[in-house]
């Protein structure tokens, strides 16, 4: 079988208008980044009210949010993008049922059913992380707080979660890089995302190790990328005194 | 939508048994392909060959930093040329193959990671007492440290493994008939998607977190 190499097929022209192929990477990189940030700022949000209500004492708010996180973790990511995209705009009102299936285009729609399945999905991985990083905290802190007559609410915002977050910066950035990653699930729904478009390509062209190879090198260097950015943010924002960061 | 009718999955039963059958099948393959590659790879890496280490490191770095998904569908295109060139003929891979190889690769970095943490987790005087038995370092690998090791990180290996069976749904991409597929295209069939799904659903929560909460118990029990 003979391969035909040609690292110039980014170049050539898709045939519509003068697109050429790297316009293609470079929208379906813009959908995987509006993917992946607009769930990460549910998951972010959600996973960290939920994780702050495992620590709670009222045992009921503890209990509902561990059974989110059991829920969540534990069904595939595409069985509930099934979910969310097959199964819930079935169940809605007629009036956002319409609205969903017939005034949304089908690139919307499938847009918000991957964003809000990646949010929870993610909301789940993230409660995890800001209740370790909580716990982690030594015992004296909340004391401390409670003694010097802050409310729980004071304490939670002035005292634990300040520190909590910053314990917590190298497993948030891994769950923000995995959300980037998962965001490629979009592709199965008919999204047109780095991944999908990287398939296109490849069926256009036919040259699979140059197509491959540059959206490999793409997620490879928003990843390696990320994670020298967040090593900075770490050691700036770290507090001085505590262990972690660069193995003193 | 009207009320869930779950009577049309016990005729569906047999499928979906052999739909399982195949995600087990995966998840075995790329298990135990996995560990055994993950191991020599964390072997590699804490050689004291600088090559042998970097190219460990890069391998690892490489296959954590893309999505599962892409190395699923690039393997699907990839490994039926790669075979093709080897035996000089075009011999018909499947799906079922190209996906064993990806889940092996993939997996075989994080696993990687689980082994080389738990080698290194070995204290230093196992290696220097084996040696001063006059073992040679592949004996001293194979019967003192590996074994140790293996024991202190079964319960994270399991653990991943418990991912990866979630994972191996994502063989949609490339039309295996899997549980989820399976479960999706019956529904289709008799026209009862939800329920189907909400079937497949529960059947995933039930193995993954029964599975978790065992691999649990087994951490605490084999605490050192």
């Amino acid at each position: 079988m003979n391969y035909h190499w040609n690292w110039g097929v980014f170049f050539k022209s898709t045939g519509v208008g003068s697109e050429i192929y790297l316009n293609w990477f470079v929208s379906g990189l813009g959908w995987t980044l509006a993917i992946a940030l607009t769930g990460w700022a549910i998951a972010l949000l959600l996973g960290s009210v939920l994780g702050v209500m495992r620590t709670l004492e009222e045992g009921w708010l503890a209990r509902i949010a561990a059974v989110y996180v059991a829920v969540f973790r534990n069904i595939p990511l595409l069985v509930q993008l099934f979910f969310w995209y097959f199964m819930v705009p079935d169940l809605l009102p007629t009036p956002l049922e319409t609205w969903f299936k017939q005034d949304l285009s089908p690139g919307a729609s499938a847009f918000v059913s991957v964003v809000i399945c990646l949010g929870l999905f993610t909301a789940a991985r993230v409660a995890e992380q800001v209740r370790t990083g909580i716990e982690a905290l030594p015992r004296g802190q909340v004391n401390a707080g409670l003694a010097i007559g802050l409310t729980r609410v004071q304490l939670y915002r002035h005292v634990l979660l300040p520190q909590a977050f910053r314990i917590v910066i190298p497993p948030l950035t891994s769950e923000f890089l995995n959300i980037i990653k998962n965001s490629s699930v979009a592709s199965l729904i008919g999204l047109m995302d780095l991944l999908a478009q990287t398939k296109q390509t490849a069926e256009y062209t036919a040259n699979i190790f140059e197509v491959f190879t540059l959206a490999t090198l793409i997620y490879f260097v928003i990843n390696m990328g990320f994670m020298k950015l967040m090593n900075r943010v770490e050691n700036s924002v770290r507090i001085p005194g505590m262990m972690g960061g660069s193995g003193k | 939508m009207s009320t869930l009718d779950f009577s049309q999955i016990l005729p569906a039963m047999p499928g979906l048994v052999e739909g399982m059958t195949l995600t087990l099948e995966l998840l075995v393959g790329g298990v135990l392909g996995g560990i055994v590659l993950g191991t020599l790879l964390a072997i590699a890496r804490l050689s004291d060959s600088r090559v042998l280490s970097g190219l460990a490191r890069f391998y690892v770095n490489y296959f954590r930093s893309i999505p599962l998904l892409l190395v699923i569908s690039w393997f699907y295109l990839v490994v039926p040329m790669l075979l093709s060139w080897i035996t000089g003929s075009m011999t018909p891979v499947g799906a079922f193959t190209s996906c064993i190889v990806a889940f092996v690769m993939f997996e075989a970095a994080y696993f990687s990671e689980i082994v080389r943490a738990g080698i290194q987790s070995i204290p230093k005087g196992q290696i220097n007492a084996a040696y001063a038995l006059g073992m040679t370092y592949s004996q001293a690998m194979r019967y003192v440290i590996l074994p140790l090791a293996f024991r202190k990180m079964t319960p994270l290996l399991l653990q991943q493994s418990i991912i990866l069976f979630q994972d191996t749904s994502l063989v949609y991409a490339v039309g295996l008939m899997d549980f989820l597929n399976t479960a999706r295209s019956k529904g289709d069939v008799v026209g009862l998607p939800h329920e189907f799904l909400l079937f497949a659903a529960a059947v995933y929560f039930v193995i993954s977190f029964g599975a978790s909460r065992a691999v649990k118990r087994l951490h605490s029990r084999w605490a050192v």
